[in-house]
Order: C-alpha cells, then structure tokens, then sequence
C-alpha cells in the first residue's frame, strides 16, 4: 500500500486520545471529518500575521489577506476543475449552497404547475429546501424511488421527466447508504431534455476525485468540514451562465456595486453571492485542506477507503442477524446497519462506551429511513485514517452488543 | 421511601460497578422492572418523542399520589425510564415538583438527560413534572 497510515493519523492528534480508558476509534467521518495539524495551523497563522477584512482596504494586511483568499479560490477551482474562479463561491457550507440555488433559481425559475425532481435518498439539506420553494411558487417536488440495494432506480428517475420538469437536484452520494449515483450519466440524459441538474456533493468531495467539467453539472454544491477543512465554510459551484442569471440570495457590503437611493445594482461574480465580510480563517483552512487532500492523492484516498470498506462488508457479513442498508456496487466507504431488532440507539450507545464513535438515528434523511419503515441506522463511516484493525474492534463491538441484548 | 432514598440506594447499586459496559448491563436489568404500561396507553397520544428512541408515558393520580407507568422501543431508554419511574412514582405531586433528580448525575448518566441527547428523557422528565402540577392543581 502507498500508504502510510502512521504518518497520515500522526497529522491528526485529535485521534490519539483514549476515551472511557479505551482508544478513540472515530467511525463517523460522514458527520465531519477531523483536521490536519496543516489545517489547523493555516487557521492559526492566518490570525497571527494575516488576520485583516479584505476586498476592502488599501493598506498592506488587506491586500495580503485579499491575495491569500483569492489564491484560495484558484486552488479550490482546480481542486473540482471549475472553469473560472468566479464559479466558485464560499458559502456557510453545502446547507447554504443548496439553499441558495433552491431560493434563487425557484424565485427566477418557478411558476405553478413546473415540477422539480430529487430523490428519496436525499440530505435533509437538499430535500427541505426544494419543497419550501415548490409550495411557495406552486411546483410539485417529485421524488425518485431507489431500488432495494439502496441504487437510484435511473429508470423510474427517467419517468418522472417530464415537460414541465425544471431542475432535478441529486446527491452525488448518499450520507446514509453510501452509494455513489452515476452523475454524469443522469446529467448528460437530462441535458438532453434542456434540464439542468444541481449535484450535492456534500459527501463526493472527500471520497472521490471530481471534476464538475466532466461531471457537465450546472450545480455543485459541498462544505469544508466534511473534507477535513474547517466548519461554517463551503462552496456552490455554478455554470457561469447560470450564475449570471440567479438572483441575488442575500444582499448586504460587498455583493453590491452602486448603492443609491433609487437603486442598487449587483457586483460582479463571485461577489454577487457573497454578501458581508466572509468567513477568511475558513476560507484558509479549506485551503490547507485541499492542499493537504491533493497531496495524499485522491486516487489513492479512493484506493485505501475501498479496501477498508471491503474488509467492513466482509467481517460484517460473517455476524449472523446483521443487515445491512445500501449495498450498491458503486459505494462510498461507509456502512449502514442494524444488529437484528435492537434499536440503534441501543446499539449506538453500547458501541459509544467501547471507545468507538458510530451515528445513529435517521441522519438527517427521514424520507429514506421512512422508506425502509426502520427507527434509524448504525452508521460507521470511514476516512483515509482509519484501519483494518480498528475496524475489527467495531466488530468486537458489535459481537458485544448481540450479547448484551440477547 | 422517600425520593431521596431511592435516589441513593439506586446511586449505590452503580458504585459496585466500574466499567461503563457492566453499568449498562444493570441498566437493561432495571429496564426490566418496569412495571408494563396498558397497551391502550401506547399510543400517539402518550408518546413524548426525542429523535431517536420513543418513551410512552402514562400517569395516574390516587389518594394524594402519582403513579406513572412508561415504556420505551429502545432498552436502554427503558431502563433510565425505568430508574425514573422507581423514584418518581408513589409520590406526591409536591416531591415530583421539586425532586431534583441528581441521582442521574451522580451515576454518570447526565448525558442522557441533557436536552441536546434529544433522546426524549429531558421531556419525559418535564412532562412527568407537568402530570404533577396538573394532579395537584385539580385536587
Ligand atoms: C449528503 C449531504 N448533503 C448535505 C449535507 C449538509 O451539510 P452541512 O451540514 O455541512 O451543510 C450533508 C451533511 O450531513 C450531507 O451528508
């Protein structure tokens, strides 16, 4: 393996700690991922000797900070191959972006009787937002149905296209099963039909190289937190096109060009969508992250959780009464389950006390938890610093768990 | 007994043990104890809902004092549930009211009340609180 595993998790002192006597086992990288010690101190640098509003002053720290966080953007750009640095804009995180197009492009692009498309496999995030704007502008929100290995059924998707069909607004892989939807194959089908296609890539960033050129999507929409950068910043990808014709999300300084009386008129982009002073240290620590992720190689990130996943499925699979939720061919690496009947939040809390942090619960996909008419899921989701063996230890765990509540 | 009785004798029982598994495991003994709810009381109407496990909980007032009889779809929930039902119910609506319930804190299972568990222990607290106000407002 090109991997080195010792010098990778030596980067992250947060998991060198022990809990409840036991060693930290952190199983829910799919909630947020931990940082790099260059993530934290890029953080830490900017508020020793950068630390200025920017876009703003003439003076020589706000041209630095300015520089820095322009130079951050060119980096992100390439990180997801973006055409221009003006397609990409900091937001809060995927939340805000997706919140964003939804309001925007339902204000611009709705009226009674227009449809908008997602699936039942949805983030809370890119659900709630899309219904909100459907019932305001009086659209219908259609949800495409997975089939029972946790893959989008495409041919049930391709069925709900229709005339009126405005935006179909897709994650590019599920938070709770773990499957990867073939992106670009839905994009390019409905791209035929003149219908654009927002991808969520809340979890896509850190698992998979992407390229949103080849991908051909209108909208990518993903935060910081999840690939090792910092909370309370994100990113919404756009077509230049699209872009340009969205109105406004917020207003405020910096989105604006000419302020009178009578009228305002809007800055160009990026800044068009990026209202009051922006979250810089954030913006900073996305860097680092990016930074940090292409220097491991997301190809050999790709490799490496795939193998874990493997050994996941596989050592799982020999405990009898485990079933497992989302077992597409095409998955990122996380597992979703439940130990025969015991309720997760059982599960979930006896696994907490061996030093192994799980999610439980719904995970903010309540339609899809509905679907399988379960209470929730255990969920353990791996990153690039986690190990074979700690996954053995989860499978003690679970073995530990069937006897306690046999 | 009173309140405070139990409260101790149940914070005892736990001192006997000190691996978190083991306290566990008497927690889904406690669970156990629970007296059953009447089905009929298993309902929407009866449920106090966190995000993640279900408690039912029903209440009755008799001869100056309340009774609560309470279920939950999570064992480990119905055993907490079981603990709080052990010290609350029998009592009157003044000690419900102003039993502080420390006991939780002094087992170490403070997390599981804490309204951000979002587990429905921290309402099925307030609402056990409610029944007794109202009991005693009535009476
Ligand atoms: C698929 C998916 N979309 C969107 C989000 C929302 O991300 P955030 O809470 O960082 O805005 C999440 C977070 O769990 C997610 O998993």
């Amino acid at each position: 393996m090109s991997f080195d595993i010792q010098s990778v998790r030596a980067d992250f002192p947060i998991l060198s700690q022990t809990i409840y006597k036991r060693p930290l086992i952190y199983f829910d990288n799919a909630a947020t991922t931990q940082k790099p010690l260059q993530v934290i101190h890029a953080i830490s640098k900017y508020y020793e000797e950068d630390n200025c509003n920017i876009h703003r002053g003439v003076h020589y720290l706000s041209v630095k900070a300015t520089e820095a966080f322009e130079e951050a953007r060119k980096e992100i750009r390439e990180f997801i191959n973006a055409t221009s640095t003006h397609e990409v804009i900091f937001t809060k995180g995927a939340s805000e972006s997706l919140n964003l197009v939804a309001a925007s492009f339902g204000k611009k692009f709705l009226k009674p009787g227009d449809e908008v498309i997602t699936t039942i496999m949805e983030h809370h995030s890119n659900f709630v937002p899309w219904q909100i704007i459907c019932a305001e502008k009086g659209a219908t929100l259609k949800i495409a149905n997975i089939l029972p290995n946790g893959e989008l059924d495409l041919e049930h998707l391709y069925s709900l296209i229709s005339e009126h069909t405005k935006i179909i607004a897709i994650t590019h892989v599920s938070n709770v099963l773990g499957t990867i939807n073939p992106v670009k194959e839905i994009i390019s089908y409905a791209h035929r039909q003149g219908i654009p296609v927002l991808v969520d890539g809340a979890q896509g960033v850190s698992h998979i190289s992407v390229d949103v050129t080849d991908l051909d999507c209108d909208f990518y929409c993903f935060s910081g937190h999840k690939m090792y950068g910092p909370m309370g910043i994100g990113v919404l990808y756009g077509k230049e096109k699209w872009l340009e014709e969205l109105p406004p999300y917020q207003s405020g300084g910096e989105m604006v060009k000419d302020v009178n009386i009578e009228r305002t008129t809007y800055n160009e982009l990026p800044f068009k969508f990026e209202a009051g002073t922006p979250n810089v240290e954030g913006v900073m620590g996305l860097r680092a992250a990016v930074q940090y992720l292409k220097n491991l190689g997301m190809d050999e990130i790709h490799a490496y959780e795939d193998s874990l996943l493997k050994h996941a499925v596989e050592r799982f699979s020999s405990i009898c009464d485990m079933r497992f939720f989302g077992t597409a061919p095409s998955k990122a690496s996380l597992v979703s389950f439940l130990i025969g009947d015991i309720h997760p939040f059982d599960a979930g809390t006896i696994i907490d006390k061996m030093g192994i942090a799980v999610r439980t619960g719904h995970h903010c996909a309540q339609p899809l938890i509905d679907h399988f008419g379960i209470p929730g899921t255990v969920r353990a989701s791996f990153a690039f610093y986690n190990t074979i063996e700690e996954i053995e230890k989860l499978a003690d765990a679970v073995s530990r768990v069937k006897t306690m509540f046999r | 007994m009173t309140i405070h009785e139990i409260e101790n004798q149940l914070v005892d029982e736990f001192a006997a043990f000190d691996d978190w598994l083991d306290k566990y495991d008497l927690i889904l003994d406690m669970g156990k104890s629970l007296p059953p709810i009447d089905p009929k009381y298993k309902t929407d109407q009866f449920i106090i809902s966190g995000c993640q496990s279900k408690v039912w909980l029903h209440a009755e007032y008799r001869e100056g004092k309340v009774f609560f009889t309470a279920d939950s779809d999570a064992i480990i929930t119905k055993g907490i549930v079981s603990m709080l039902v052990s010290v609350l119910s029998g009592q009157t609506p003044d000690a419900i009211q102003f039993a502080d319930l420390s006991f939780i804190d002094q087992i170490g299972l403070k997390e599981h009340l804490s309204p951000t568990r979002s587990n429905g222990l921290a309402s099925m607290v307030k609402q056990m609180k409610l029944y007794a106000m109202v009991f005693k407002m009535k009476s």
